[in-house]
């Protein structure tokens, strides 16, 4: 089948291979950076001034640069600097989970700021180590919190993978760019769109279920 | 002597919240702490349980010393022995504080489980007992939101209750309850008193002070003005501070 001359079976194929690699991208960089995040959010909120202050500068240069930037960066850097290189793939993850590290950082640290100074001292007089408490009495609470916020930067992280192309790690957006000029055609921009959006609304509709699920209780 | 507090000194920046106030506690003593706002009365009672840290003085608990101040040094016991000291004392807030992602019943379990190692089957009985105490036994299933403001609040008790404090602190109790609320959480407090808990209890309720207490505290400026019997700080109080604090409150 073709649409404005372009065939799109073959292009829904290649696009679904494509896919894989952009579930990569997106899995890997949730993996490393939600962890990596709760480390910025405490780092962050930490009493001593060598540990906050280097991790605000960090979150500052990472979300005050373009993500697109960074992934050049981390793919070419290393070239000039030290003569070697993480390789295509790698360096893509890393910009990615460094670049999100410092967004979720944030947003972890106002999960945390939210829960009442009163659940800790009730944790504290009931005698519960400070491990205890973080893990047993803030962490959940903190995850409830900022899911809406996390979802969104789950949603942002999709179309996101579409800088990837940028230091040629093949996605979606690279087919498409690619199917583009060779048929003189929009169609593969919009079935890219397309492959975009449901995505999206499977995280979107996952959001959904967590959120409803830690709807059992209200702060 | 259950507890002693020697001289305590607490200073948040500049100002003086507690002014050098000693206070002991005998054990199954109920005393009220009464006073105006400002006076010191929660700080006190969040120094005897470490959520804030003295400035200076003496606190001994249970023979255990929490802190000392030995020529104008003021050093804290070990973690070890604070940890102890922690788990001789309960401490029941103005806003209940309990955990809102815990069911009631594992408010109460969790705690026992996971700070004194008891079993979850020894943990829950006794967590049910202490809900069937409180007349609660039927929401051990609820979540703490689900509850009133007087529901939460014996709940918050019962969890107190479940690690077998040595002595119980009220802050308050029933500042953030509804009029009609406050009766439910006396009278648990009441019979608390009848079982000689040992407790100090810091309340705006007067009438209630007058009833439940042993020994009523008047505190103002960071000090104790004036202490005694219910029917010498009510009846025939000497200091004209606490006569005219009682007087506003008869009053209003």
């Amino acid at each position: 089948m073709k649409i404005d001359g372009v065939p799109i079976d073959l292009l829904t194929k290649n696009m679904l291979l494509a896919t894989g690699n952009v579930l990569q991208i997106f899995f890997l960089t949730i993996l490393f950076s939600i962890p990596l995040g709760f480390i910025v959010a405490l780092a962050r909120g930490s009493r001593f001034k060598i540990i906050s202050v280097p991790t605000r500068i960090y979150q500052l240069i990472f979300r005050g640069t373009p993500l697109m930037l960074q992934l050049f960066f981390f793919m070419y850097g290393p070239y000039y600097l030290f003569d070697i290189g993480f390789g295509r793939f790698n360096a893509c993850i890393i910009a990615f989970v460094v670049n999100y590290a410092a967004y979720f950082g944030e947003i972890f640290r106002g999960g945390i700021a939210s829960i009442p100074k009163g659940q800790y001292e009730a944790a504290k007089v009931l005698g519960y180590s400070k491990f205890q408490t973080f893990m047993r009495i803030i962490l959940p609470q903190v995850v409830k919190h900022v899911m809406p916020a996390t979802g969104n930067e789950f949603m942002t992280l999709v179309k996101d993978t579409s800088l990837a192309q940028v230091i040629s790690v093949g996605e979606i957006y690279n087919v498409a760019t690619n199917a583009s000029s060779r048929y003189f055609s929009t169609v593969p921009l919009i079935v890219a769109g397309l492959f975009y959006f449901i995505m999206n609304t499977v995280v979107e509709l996952s959001f959904k279920v967590i959120e409803k699920k830690l709807d059992y209780y209200r702060t | 002597m259950l507890l002693k507090a020697e001289n305590i000194i607490k200073k948040f920046d500049d100002s003086l919240v507690l002014d050098g106030i000693s206070l002991e506690v005998k054990e199954g003593e109920v005393v009220v702490i009464i006073g105006p706002s400002g006076s010191g009365k929660s700080t006190i009672l969040r120094c005897l349980t470490q959520l804030e840290q003295v400035d200076s003085g003496r606190i001994e608990l249970d023979g255990k010393l929490m802190v000392d101040t030995v020529d104008g040094k003021t050093v804290y016991s070990n973690s070890k022995i604070l940890h102890k000291l922690i788990l001789d004392v309960g401490l029941v807030f103005q806003n209940f504080n309990l955990f809102p992602h815990y069911s009631v019943l594992r408010n109460i379990v969790d705690p026992q489980v996971k700070v004194l190692n008891r079993s979850k089957e020894e943990a829950t009985k006794i967590a049910m007992e202490l809900l069937d105490k409180m007349n609660l036994a039927d929401r051990g299933d609820s979540y703490p939101c689900e509850l009133s403001g007087g529901q939460q609040q014996r709940i918050a008790i019962a969890r107190a209750l479940a690690l077998n404090p040595k002595i119980l602190f009220f802050d308050e109790p029933t500042s953030a309850l509804d009029p009609e609320l406050t009766g439910e959480i006396l009278k648990v407090i009441r019979s608390l008193a009848q079982e000689k808990m040992t407790m100090v209890i810091v309340t705006h309720e007067m009438a209630f002070a007058r009833e439940v207490a042993d020994r009523v505290i008047f505190m103002d400026n960071g000090n104790i003005v004036e202490q005694g019997t219910p029917e010498e700080v009510f009846g025939n109080s000497v200091n004209q501070r606490t006569k005219d604090f009682l007087q506003r409150y008869s009053n209003s």
